[in-house]
């Protein structure tokens, strides 16, 4: 733990017990969003129960480059903030600040690959709309899956990384240090973020391969 | 920055990162694989590997109390009663029809 | 019978020395940018009122054009958006909030010895979550509101209602945030802010009410938040999702909609039921019967309650095995549930009862509560459920709980801490007055409805046939007196903030550590923090068995 003075908010009565409640309060928000996604993932399990081949041929029209390339993207950004946080707690707040910074670069970049694969994904008329590419009964849903998953984990990254500037900003004003708490509690939301993003890789890119 | 600060910063995310990349590789290439049985389960249960690492390591689920840990898992614990009623009433639609 | 039926007025307390939390600045901002616990307790309060009267003037419209047969008053599609009115505001701007963001805000922090909430910004920013909600839904009523029913269901709300779905939805998708943000708060306050010696089992079970209430809050709202967020999807982008043209299920949405919505009617009573503990132990100054059992109770409905939502959906094409596995599960559901109930009953035997309003509304929940609750075993059984579904017996029994229960509830917990939160004791024969009206009017609004919906009337309609006339008649004529049993409190309650009698620290003589602090308290809660020694509920030797009378009795500490 870093040598330096902790930050104190009321009502609580020390330093180490609200780390362990603001963790312990991030973690009950974290499984609110299990639940969250989960219910949208409940809705891809029906429609590729339902409609398997289907399903199938939907999903090899997505782009298998962009979505392995953004997955790596954001494993990478989890090992930066994962590190951004240790340093804090070792007493290495430059450390932290440099691993913050490139999180906060892994995740625009995660964006801005997701924007392009999005206008790809246009032009091959994969929005389940009029122009729709495909004709099989389970290949919309799946495509309506794709574009509402993405686009709230897009949302979701980007929350993150607005908290994660947040940090960067207290980094530079030197004011990081006393609050360890709100590091972690940051970084367990962006893991989060990451593991979202795991379950989708698998479900919407290795599908229908080969 | 000494070298055992360095460690204790960067070795623990390194090898969790190492291992996720691995994971990221085989998985993609079991996709690739023709012919390859159970490719659904297995992708499911590489990426469900890929979430206990981050968990555990990068997340820190490894030394958490109890109580962490508990309500890590009870998410998914109360999201297995969504799938588990909702998937019964959808397979058992024609069942004796 | 006790000699005082009526709460004890302040003798010559010394004042504190501290401000209370309500002079504790007096600027609109000091008011909405609070972190206190109380008065964001009492911010929720005045706006789930302004809701509770959105809400009953919907109902009364309601009641007014089913007072005749074929009444022109309203026409079908303005019925229709007048019943899901009705059903989105009671439901998630009243209900759902009410006992837990008022009364839970307000106690939960002053029961376990804490000085305020764990995330005390994030409480407040649950509060402006609520109201960013409710500006949603309030432009969605300006825009002519939504007719799909209080439960959206698709592909109505989807693809074919010309109504303010969108608006509706993200009202309560806002609200439904502020709901998980509160649970998550609770749930960390209860685990991490007791005060040394506040173990868990010497915990209120007010507090293990709201923290039961919480974690159904916390784990079942995101589906209800998904589940309309894939509808505004559908409607408003198009995406595909239950359209069965395109291979979605309608029924998805169901099973999605209802995994939140059963467990939503527990979000409802279980802080009720807590509510109910505290009134009953300290007016008939008994320890509660059973409080291990009591715990189990409310956890056990915490979690099985979140596997019986098919009892829903039993005529909606769901498969009849999967609603004989939700029937079976129904049924066991309600056994913690009558447990209660036996216990409440238990701990008023050999009581030494006194008869005050709280004590009244509580005993009228006991008796709306278990006829709720038994014709939800009713329903439970599917051949019955599918006979009466859709009908106006589903209304009269969910009125039956939520408003026979919750609500009567709700104002049992509203008189008791009235002293406590606000510091004046309400005037008590009007509140007696108040208290009866409610359960005859209660009665008199919602009985006729199970005869209603057993002869066949369905839900929904605005108009029926003639032989049911009698019996909407007199449901509502007992609507106007259950109306004038609500407005009555808000007048008297109001007159008590400023000609009521002043209240001491402990005007009921009741156990728990909100009433060793200040009435009203002062902003910290406690002048020295507190420290707990004894098991809760300590108004007799617990030697004294549940057949035996106390020993000797306990006076009120200041007579009358």
């Amino acid at each position: 733990m870093s040598q330096s003075a902790q930050l104190l908010h009321e009502p609580w009565p020390d330093r180490p017990r609200e780390t362990e409640g603001y963790v312990f309060a991030m973690w009950i928000f974290l499984a609110t969003e299990v639940l969250f996604f989960g219910a949208l993932m409940a809705f891809y399990a029906v429609n590729r129960w339902a409609h398997p081949a289907a399903v199938k041929q939907a999903a090899a029209h997505s782009d298998f480059w962009f979505g392995t390339i953004n997955t790596a993207i954001l494993l990478t950004s989890s090992l930066t903030i994962a590190t951004a946080d240790r340093a804090l707690e070792h007493g290495l707040p430059r450390l932290a600040r440099v691993a913050l910074w490139l999180t906060l670069a892994f995740g625009l970049a995660f964006l801005l690959t997701k924007g392009f694969e999005y206008r790809k994904d246009l032009e091959d008329h994969l929005w389940p709309g009029p122009n729709f590419a495909l004709v099989a009964i389970g290949a919309r849903p799946f495509w309506g899956f794709y574009w509402i998953a993405t686009a709230v984990h897009a949302v979701h990254v980007t929350i993150g990384l607005g908290l994660i500037v947040r940090l960067i900003i207290l980094s530079h004003r030197r004011m990081l240090r006393p609050r360890q708490a709100s590091m972690t509690v940051t970084t367990l939301y962006w893991h989060f973020v990451d593991v979202v993003w795991v379950v989708l890789y698998a479900l919407l890119y290795l599908v229908g391969r080969a | 920055m000494t070298r055992r600060e360095l460690k204790s910063v960067l070795l623990v995310p390194v090898a969790t990162w190492a291992g996720l990349c691995l994971a990221l590789a085989a998985t993609a290439a079991y996709a690739f694989l023709p012919h390859a049985p159970v490719k659904p389960v297995v992708a499911l249960v590489i990426a469900a590997f890929k979430v206990i690492l981050i968990a555990a390591f990068f997340m820190r689920l490894d030394r958490a109390s109890a109580l962490v840990r508990i309500t890590a898992a009870v998410g998914f614990l109360w999201l297995s009663f969504l799938f588990i009623f909702t998937f019964a009433d959808f397979m058992m639609r024609s069942a004796g029809a | 019978m006790r000699d005082t039926e009526t709460p004890q007025a302040a003798p010559e307390t010394p004042k504190p020395a501290k401000p209370s939390y309500l002079a504790d600045g007096h600027t609109v901002a000091s008011w909405i940018f609070t972190t206190d616990h109380k008065r964001i307790a009492i911010l929720y309060a005045l706006s789930i009122t302004v809701f509770f009267f959105i809400g009953g003037a919907a109902a009364t419209l309601i009641r007014i054009q089913l007072f005749t047969p074929h009444n022109t008053f309203l026409t079908a599609g303005q019925y229709n958006r007048l019943f899901t009115l009705h059903g989105v505001v009671m439901v998630w701007f009243f209900l759902v909030p009410s006992i837990p963001t008022t009364l839970g805000n307000f106690l939960l922090p002053l029961m376990i010895g804490a000085k305020d909430v764990a995330l005390p910004k994030i409480n407040l920013l649950s509060w402006w979550l609520y109201l960013g909600g409710a500006v949603l839904t309030i432009v969605c009523l300006v825009c002519g509101g939504v007719d799909t029913g209080w439960t959206f269901y698709t592909p109505y709300s989807t693809l074919y209602s010309n109504s303010c779905v969108l608006l509706a939805a993200a009202g309560v998708f806002v609200v439904g945030f502020s709901s998980i943000l509160t649970g998550v708060n609770f749930i960390a306050t209860t685990h991490m802010l007791r005060a040394p010696g506040m173990t868990w089992f010497r915990l209120p079970l007010f507090v293990w009410a709201i923290y039961a209430t919480s974690i159904v809050m916390v784990l079942a709202t995101p589906v209800l938040a998904m589940s309309l967020l894939l509808v505004m999807a559908e409607r408003v982008f198009g995406l595909p999702v239950f359209d069965p043209r395109f291979g979605g299920d309608p029924l998805l949405f169901q099973h999605l909609f209802w995994f939140y919505s059963h467990p939503a009617v527990y979000i409802m009573v279980l802080p009720a039921m807590g509510v109910i503990s505290e009134v009953i132990a300290s007016e008939a100054r008994r320890r509660v019967f059973g409080y291990q059992a009591m715990v189990y109770a409310m956890v056990s409905i915490a979690i099985i309650g979140f596997m019986v939502w098919g009892h829903h959906m039993f005529v909606s094409g769901q498969s009849p095995y999967a609603s004989v596995v939700f029937s079976f599960l129904s049924f066991i559901v309600a056994v913690p549930s009558a447990i209660k109930v036996f216990n409440w009953t238990a701990t008023l035997y050999r009581g030494q009862i006194r008869f005050a309003a709280p004590m009244l509304y509580a005993l009228g929940f006991l008796g709306l509560f278990t006829v709720g609750g038994l014709t939800g075993l009713f329903l439970a059984v599917v051949p019955i459920d599918v006979a009466v579904h859709d009908t106006y017996f589903v209304i009269a029994h969910f009125h039956y709980i939520m408003v026979g229960g919750t609500v009567s509830a709700f104002f049992a917990g509203l008189h008791y801490w009235w002293p406590k939160i606000t510091g004046r004791l309400y005037p008590e024969w009007w509140a007696k007055f108040a208290a009866i009206g409610m359960f005859l009017g209660f009665n008199f609004t919602f009985f006729p409805q199970f005869i209603l919906g057993y002869l066949g009337m369905p839900r929904r309609y605005h108009q029926y046939p003639a032989q049911f006339q009698i019996w909407n008649v007199l449901s509502s004529s007992g609507a106007v007196v259950l109306a004038a049993a609500y407005l009555l409190p808000l007048v008297y309650l109001m007159w008590s903030l400023f000609a009521g009698r002043r209240a001491n620290a402990n005007p009921w003589d009741a156990t728990g550590l909100e009433w060793t602090t200040a009435s009203p308290p002062i902003r910290d809660n406690f002048e020295t923090p507190p420290r707990v020694e004894t098991a809760p509920y300590d108004y007799h030797d617990p030697d004294i068995g549940p057949t035996q009378p106390n020993q000797p009795p306990r006076q009120p500490q200041a007579a009358e």
